[in-house]
């Protein structure tokens, strides 16, 4: 308890900011779908092409579905989504940077081999191909396995370098001479001066995650029949929400994503600054 | 001496990268229960294209070609390696038979290099610019507001952007086009109009992203450099604002931004090619869209193996050129 009052005490303002923004849609994505009277993504529950009203709060779409109860599936399925693809690709980078900045040696030359040529293919065409392939739509469980598997190098990259640099730390030596475990030493004396970065990093992907189903399914190569943000975005364009000026259908999951990621990136740039100035006062 | 072997260096893991990724694209498609080549004549037989037999046969074969299906995975795999760094060769395209993909390659690889560099250009001379004034006078009102308009910027994804654009001034404020249509004859005043006026937005939509990012992180070094010895000995010295942070803070804030240009290439890569599909524009993603859409495998292949290859040779040249810019790494 302690440690999480002086936890807000020296955050950033920005930090605050953030968290407001990102509890508000965990709220909206997390909760709200339980309430939701009738499945969403069912046809012609509501009136179609409503304009926002009390009962309808965004309108409904030309489906017949409504936009509010529909935005709080997208959000679900989105946050699911990046909450998954960051978790494990954190999972694995922090591993394996760990292993490889402070195992050294061979095993460091493949892991950062591996690490580097990741980054430079582009997912994105890797994701339009496996969709073409199968059927034109890949399912989110699969975008979810490819998107650990092009994230992972973000944080490994990171994790190394601070494990490196650790290394050559006295308190490390010492803790060695002293005859520490291995397995100590890293999660007793190196992890914590990792989690503050890996926190941002998590945002980060979680950010990245989303950002890139969305890519995916705004041209309809994501699971169009799951409601996701992108997947809105691209039955509003299909059913020419914008030539018939029904943009509060577009605008509702495009203002979501940009209050969403703007809140994601307020809360990591905010840890990482915090994790900053940690590192200095150290 | 030294230079050569950083360059030869470079050069061995540029090319082990592209191998690299040439694999994933190997494997990738064989990883899934269906088999890629009945999956892609299905859909050509959904498109309402009638074939008889004979050019079914002719079409299975070409697309085992493309593949590299005969002999053992062993040889199809070392045979589709050699194809297409030896000849870069890709076929002939399905829908648009008989183009060679290269061809309809070579014609989009210009519009996308074009968007891609001129937007990151005009992005890096203003985000420098405004990062470097707003980090001199951190604290004015004017550099916070600066700051926190790039804040809610940069984290956007430029396809959110681009439709937001799209939306505001081509539907609700008619005054650039919906899709990209150009036109005039070769090299003439006309032409170079009408690419600049469709490039517009889709152009702006990254630069507004990458300014904001810019920003940011310039705001950030110039801050923290203006603590810096050096800048106070030639503040003492009775140099300049304007001199100070032209040569002394600038070159030091611009150093850090290179590396991570250098990491960020792919992410840039791929909202550009989300962008073009939402303007029409005619450059390596609608190509990749369009390849999709008619199912034309030869074409994706071709587009997306150029595309692995474009952004590891563009994270290349950067790793290459950024010793030569920053006197503090010489080659070790």
């Amino acid at each position: 308890m302690r440690r999480l009052t002086s936890f807000f005490e020296d955050a950033p303002f920005r930090l605050y900011l953030g968290l407001f923004l990102v509890v508000v849609f965990v709220i909206v994505g997390g909760i709200l779908p339980w309430l939701a009277p009738t499945d969403p993504l069912e046809w012609y529950q509501s009136p179609r092409n409503q304009a926002p009203s009390w009962a309808h709060v965004l309108g409904t779409t030309s489906l017949g579905q409504d936009v509010f109860w529909l935005l709080t599936w997208a959000l679900r399925n989105s946050l699911m989504l990046g909450l998954v693809v960051a978790f494990f690709s954190t999972l694995i980078g922090v591993f394996l940077g760990l292993a490889a900045g402070y195992a050294g040696g061979l095993l460091d030359r493949v892991l950062s081999f591996f690490m580097d040529a990741l980054l430079c293919i582009p997912t994105l065409p890797i994701l339009i191909l496996m969709a073409a392939l199968f059927g034109g739509q890949l399912a989110l469980p699969a975008i979810c396995v490819l998107l650990i598997l092009f994230n992972w190098p973000y944080p490994a990259r990171q994790v190394r370098a601070v494990a490196l640099t650790m290394r050559e730390r006295e308190f490390v030596n010492v803790a060695w001479f002293s005859g520490e475990s291995r397995v100590r030493i890293l999660t007793r004396h190196i992890f914590p001066y990792i989690a503050g970065w890996s926190a941002a990093n998590f945002i980060n992907t979680v950010l990245v995650g989303i950002a890139t189903e969305s890519a995916l399914a705004v041209i309809g190569l994501s699971s169009a029949q799951q409601a996701t943000l992108g997947t809105m975005i691209y039955w509003a364009i299909q059913y020419q929400a914008l030539l018939a000026q029904r943009y509060v259908w577009i605008g509702a999951p495009v203002v979501s994503i940009v209050l969403m990621f703007i809140g994601l990136f307020l809360v990591s740039s905010g840890l990482s600054m915090r994790s900053a100035e940690r590192r200095m006062s150290v | 001496m030294r230079l050569l072997r950083y360059i030869a260096g470079r050069l061995v893991v540029y090319f082990l990268v592209v191998v690299f990724g040439l694999t994933v694209l190997f494997f990738v498609p064989r990883l899934g229960p269906t088999d890629p080549v009945e999956a892609m004549l299905a859909k050509v037989a959904s498109q309402g294209a009638y074939m008889d037999a004979a050019q079914v046969d002719a079409l299975r074969q070409s697309l085992a070609d493309t593949f590299g299906l005969g002999g053992s995975l062993i040889d199809q795999y070392g045979a589709f390696i050699k194809r297409i760094l030896l000849t870069g060769d890709f076929g002939p395209s399905l829908s648009m038979y008989p183009t060679p993909v290269m061809e309809l390659i070579r014609n989009a690889l210009p519009w996308t290099f074009g968007l891609l560099l001129s937007s990151t250009l005009i992005a890096w001379v203003l985000g420098n610019f405004v990062g470097l004034l707003s980090g001199w006078k951190p604290n004015s009102a004017s550099s916070r507001t600066m700051e926190g308009i790039a804040i809610c910027l940069y984290p956007i994804p430029y396809y959110i952007l681009a439709l937001v654009l799209s939306i505001l001034f081509s539907y609700v404020w008619k005054i650039f086009p919906l899709t990209t249509t150009i036109r005039g004859a070769p090299w003439s005043l006309e032409l170079v109009q009408s690419v600049l006026w469709n490039s517009f937005l889709p152009g702006i939509s990254i630069v507004i992203v990458v300014f904001g990012w810019w920003v940011i992180s310039v705001k950030a070094q110039t801050t923290a450099l203006k603590e810096e010895e050096f800048v106070r000995y030639a503040r003492l010295k009775g140099l300049s604002d304007t001199r100070i942070l032209g040569r002394y803070v600038l070159p030091n804030a611009i150093l850090p931004q290179i590396t991570f240009l250098a990491l960020q290439i792919g992410l840039m890569f791929n909202g550009s090619l989300i962008t073009e599909i939402l303007f029409d524009y005619p450059g390596l993603g609608l190509l990749i869209y369009s390849a999709v859409l008619q199912g034309d495998f030869n074409l994706l292949m071709g587009t997306i193996s150029l595309s692995i290859i474009a952004v590891a040779t563009a994270t290349m040249v950067i790793d290459l050129i950024y010793p030569l810019i920053d006197p503090r790494i010489r080659h070790r």
